[in-house]
């Protein structure tokens, strides 16, 4: 209960800052758009528009989810949290705004996919729904706890994209692969390894986290 | 009377290859009010934020008991008050909506009647619905000292407790320093002899300063 009050806090925050939302929603519009205009009026094959969806999603990710460490920390406000609560409440607040954050962000940036890009049509929307569900946790857990790791750094917006690369890489690359399965209608059975894969990545990177935070706060 | 006691062991920070104090042994217990002293740079902020489990020692071990009973340093949080020139509160919202939240993440019900009289105490009740960002550095010391005592703490420490404040706030602070020394730990860390002249026992970092 005491994350939902970091969470809560988070949220209201963001809604009278914009810290997040504005990036994510000009990233997201820029990044479209360019795609958009660079394709003309050629049809791209479904499986490159899926690797371009997820390529949006990994960028916008980076261009918006660092914010719920690194803009405590720019307003001075870290040392305030040190004392309302313990580690594992602080980062399972953060990592409940990042995950609410790249829901709605991944679901404007698939409904505008869907809509904009012709022939992008998904066969099994059930593969689909699994990716999206088990990637949008993967993503968020991740960039979640690179945030806090870049929030100390000087050279925070060069080091979040260096420490995502690798991090997020495996993910997006599953991704990739089981929205193409979901395209060209493959059974869930088919894909099962796959998805197995990315839950498994999840748990890891929820475990690790969880565990690895208490000493990113604690110095 | 809740007997809080913090006892430091051989207590040594270093940055990086600097010195910042050795070996420091002392303890601390309830109904007194201690003073952290030495000059500018000293280190009496770095003792008091080891103190108050916001930093970690190089070396040596920092022991808190309540009523004999052992705490551990990650629950430490939700039995102190803290304010510093350092502290930043969140300036996108109202000085009631920053207790709320803190109540919220503590994990405490929001005792609103308290809110008020620390807000009247603080003669902050008028401007409880502006946002912090519009608040004197005043104000905003002042805010610290609600957010500090919101949850009742049973040691509070004070890092440059009377900075920004005019007379009317200073003596709010003297007040406050002398009514919690008489059930409460309190820690201050100043230059100011007036806030030191409140102290019954004190530390000067300087002593700790050499290779011994």
């Amino acid at each position: 209960m005491k994350s939902i009050g970091v969470f809560k806090k988070d949220w209201a925050s963001e809604l009278r800052t914009r810290y997040a939302i504005n990036a994510l929603a000009m990233f997201i519009l820029v990044t479209i758009s360019v795609i958009l205009f660079s394709v003309g009026q050629e049809v791209l094959s479904p499986e490159l528009t899926g690797g371009l969806l997820w390529v949006v999603i990994f960028f916008s990710a980076m261009s918006g989810l660092a914010r719920g460490f690194v803009s405590e920390e720019e307003r001075g406000t870290t040392l305030t949290l040190h004392l309302l609560a313990k580690p594992f409440t602080i980062f399972a607040g953060k990592f409940l705004f990042n995950l609410i954050l790249v829901f709605l962000m991944n679901i404007v940036i698939l409904i505008l996919f869907l809509g904009l890009f012709n022939g992008f049509a998904i066969e099994n929307w059930a593969i689909m729904s699994l990716a999206f569900l088990f990637g949008n946790v993967g993503i968020a857990v991740s960039s979640t706890i690179i945030a806090a790791i870049i929030s100390k750094a000087n050279t925070k917006g060069t080091l979040y994209p260096v420490l995502s690369f690798p991090i997020l890489l495996p993910l997006i690359l599953i991704l990739i692969e089981l929205t193409n399965y979901a395209i060209v209608g493959m059974t869930i059975s088919e894909a099962f390894v796959d998805l197995a894969i990315l839950i498994i990545y999840d748990i890891i990177m929820i475990t690790a986290s969880f565990m690895l935070f208490d000493f990113i706060w604690n110095e | 009377m809740n007997n809080f006691k913090v006892e430091l062991n051989q207590v040594t920070k270093y940055f990086g290859r600097l010195l910042v104090f050795k070996d420091i042994n002392y303890s601390f217990a309830s109904g007194t009010v201690n003073g952290i002293t030495g000059r500018n740079g000293s280190g009496k902020s770095t003792l008091i934020k080891i103190i108050s489990g916001l930093n970690s020692a190089s070396k040596g071990k920092i022991e808190y008991t309540s009523n004999s009973l052992q705490i551990e340093s990650e629950n430490l949080f939700s039995h102190i008050g803290f304010v510093a020139p350092y502290l930043i509160l969140y300036g996108e919202f109202s000085a009631i909506e920053n207790l709320q939240y803190f109540a919220k993440i503590r994990g405490i019900e929001f005792d609103n009647d308290r809110a008020k009289y620390l807000l009247d105490e603080f003669n902050l009740y008028k401007r409880r619905n502006d946002l912090l960002k519009g608040f004197s550095s005043g104000m905003l010391q002042r805010m610290k000292f609600i957010f500090a005592l919101q949850h009742e703490p049973e040691i509070l420490f004070l890092d440059e407790p009377t900075s920004n404040l005019d007379s009317a706030g200073k003596d709010k602070v003297y007040e406050i320093i002398e009514t919690s020394g008489k059930d409460k730990l309190v820690i201050v860390a100043s230059n100011d002899q007036t806030d030191l002249d409140l102290c019954s026992n004190y530390l000067n970092v300087e002593q700790y300063k050499s290779m011994k």
